[in-house]
């Protein structure tokens, strides 16, 4: 297996991922990523954070050799509650993603390759869904499934594919006119089979630069749809714990805040900084922007 | 083709826009939120009461007519009466826009003119440490949540150090600025990250440019290029960008609004959404929308007027 991959003139991905193995920073981030990934199961196995209801200490015990993030109102540690929210944190940008990743590759590349009427419609919708500011559709999306950690997964899932679905179709408009793919219809392809075998492929690169940005987005969303009220309830997240932090800070409590922004900034930074990196290597053309 | 019917062709876009705008409000709030009755009137209501509430509100008409009136609301911005206040609407939003506007523009205009100067400053020291330097931190900034900046600049500036009001407003024009300095600080602080990069971008796109060699050929200095130059072209998406931002600016600064108690459009939103108004909500949702449609309509305009090359396509 491995003379033949020596064999073979280098693919896209295997030189966009030599570019991105000489970038230390971009490296250290996928680490970062997958250290995070790794606590968030674990924190769904109940093995991080697992006891995080139990009372451990004094109501407002301050950081100490301990409890390293001190502990809330309730004399619950605060370490454990912000593994918890890795665990919530990662589900979000996660679930979201799956819901808005297939729905922006689906009408992007059903509205670039078809053209015509089809082409005019799905444009007219994602135009239209763009004009309503985000917060708007987000409260509204919200406000009709109720409260909760599955109407933020809808919500952010159905109000981040559109910027996809933009990109998508704008590519496959450019690669459908190419010679491999006219090719692939001179051999008898239908259209299922160069829409899927041969021009989604070629356009996979922008589906990962917006997996990583828009995961970082809905984990910051998540943050701000808590404060709001509308978001996670009843298991610690990151935005809960944020908002909590208001009445805490007047008192001198900043160790909730603290935990949760700190372990915030490390996974939202690393997929910031992999997006970036992930960008220059997969779309040489955009290098440097 | 022609400017005139390019510019007829956008025109007559925003009617299946507005159209569409309103087609999802109404799905969202009038179809899929189900029947407001019961969180008006709880759980003891009588079918008497229920139905002259229906009546009462126009939800017992069919839904084509009801969506006719959401349609002509976007145009007449006559929204009804709030379920909570039973204020008029157009009234509560007429209020609450001075508020938004105060804290909104000068915070735009002056973090737009900060993110400029530093992003043309960066763009001077392209592919360098400094260059690299302002990114990463721009990056960081841009991975602390928002509500961070303002809980930590209202406990440390307004609490501990006492240098601003903590909460609170006045209308008029002198005696509001106490009120406002620190969240228009909290303001630029927050669009700093994205701003920068996206400005410095727009600068080196232009920073390639053979006219930009062509300067540099003739002998003039790197600020005179950069300030007479550059700054001079990237002006374009600038503009664009300035334009597209405005309604935003109307929605003003939930967040901010909210932390600080100033009584703008962003304090009305969420008011509604705590309180399940309905009426509110749909009537802000709407009245961005078609804000966010004009302008965008104005920034294509004036992108056509400027770059005959747009035309073309």
């Amino acid at each position: 297996m491995f003379e033949s991959t020596l064999e073979k003139p280098k693919s896209l991905w295997l030189d966009a991922f030599g570019r991105l193995a000489k970038d230390k920073v971009a490296l250290l981030s996928l680490l970062i990523i997958v250290a995070y990934f790794i606590a968030a199961i674990l924190a769904a196995l109940g093995i991080l954070g697992g006891t995080w209801e139990q009372e451990v200490g004094p109501s407002y015990h301050p950081p100490s050799r301990e409890f390293w993030f001190g502990t809330d109102i309730f004399g619950r540690d605060v370490l454990q509650k912000v593994f918890q929210g890795i665990k919530v944190a990662v589900s979000v940008g996660f679930v979201s993603a799956m819901i808005s990743i297939p729905i922006g590759i689906f009408l992007g590349a059903l509205a670039g390759y078809f053209g015509g009427i089809i082409d005019e419609i799905i444009v007219w919708f994602y135009t239209t869904v763009s004009s309503i500011p985000r917060i708007m559709l987000l409260m509204g999306i919200s406000l009709i499934m109720g409260k909760g950690l599955f109407a933020v997964y809808w919500a952010l899932g159905l109000t981040t594919w559109v910027t996809l679905c933009r990109l998508i179709r704008g590519e496959v408009i450019k690669h459908k006119e190419r010679e491999y793919v006219q090719a692939a219809g001179a051999i008898g392809g239908g259209h299922l089979r160069k829409l899927f075998r041969h021009i989604l492929p070629n356009v996979m690169h922008i589906v990962i630069i917006q997996f990583s940005l828009q995961f970082q987005l809905a984990i910051k969303s998540e943050v701000i749809l808590s404060y709001l009220g509308i978001g996670v309830q009843g298991m610690p997240s990151w935005g809960t714990m944020i908002d909590d932090a208001k009445l805490e800070l007047a008192r001198g409590v900043w160790w909730q805040l603290a935990g949760a922004t700190l372990f915030m900034f490390g996974i939202v930074l690393a997929f910031n900084i992999l997006g970036d990196a992930l960008r220059d290597a997969l779309d040489p053309k955009l290098k440097g922007k | 083709m022609g400017i005139h019917i390019y510019i007829l062709r956008r025109l007559l876009y925003i009617i299946p826009l507005i159209l569409g705008v309103c087609l999802i409000i109404f799905l969202l709030f009038n179809v899929m939120a189900g029947d407001p009755t019961h969180l008006l009137l709880g759980k003891h209501a009588t079918v008497e009461q229920v139905r002259e509430l229906r009546a009462e509100l126009g939800i017992d008409r069919p839904w084509f007519i009801q969506y006719f009136d959401l349609v002509k609301s976007s145009f007449t911005f006559n929204f009804g009466r709030s379920w909570s206040t039973k204020q008029q609407i157009s009234s509560m939003i007429f209020q609450g826009i001075g508020p938004s506007l105060t804290l909104t523009v000068p915070a735009f205009t002056l973090g737009t003119i900060i993110s400029i100067i530093l992003s043309l400053f960066v763009a001077f020291y392209r592919g360098k440490f400094l260059d690299k330097m302002i990114v990463f931190i721009c990056v960081a900034m841009m991975s602390i949540s928002s509500l961070v900046y303002i809980l930590f600049g209202q406990w440390a500036f307004a609490f501990k150090l006492g240098w601003f009001e903590i909460s609170g407003y006045e209308n008029g024009f002198p005696d509001c600025i106490a009120y406002i300095i620190l969240p228009i600080i909290i303001w630029i602080m927050l669009t700093l990250g994205p701003d920068v990069r996206f400005y410095r971008t727009v600068m080196l796109d232009e920073i390639f440019q053979d006219y930009v060699r062509t300067a540099r050929a003739k002998g003039l200095s790197e600020p005179v290029i950069l300030f007479k130059h550059v700054l001079k072209n990237a002006l374009i998406p600038i503009i664009t960008y300035v334009v597209i931002s405005i309604p935003f600016l109307i929605l003003g600064a939930l967040l901010l609004e909210s932390f600080f108690s100033i009584p703008g459009l962003g304090g009305i939103v969420l008011k509604a959404l705590n309180s399940n108004d309905f009426p509110v909500l749909r009537a802000m949702s709407i009245l961005t929308s078609v804000l966010v449609i004009l302008f965008n309509l104005v920034s294509d305009i004036l992108y056509t007027i400027v770059d005959p090359r747009v035309r073309l396509q």
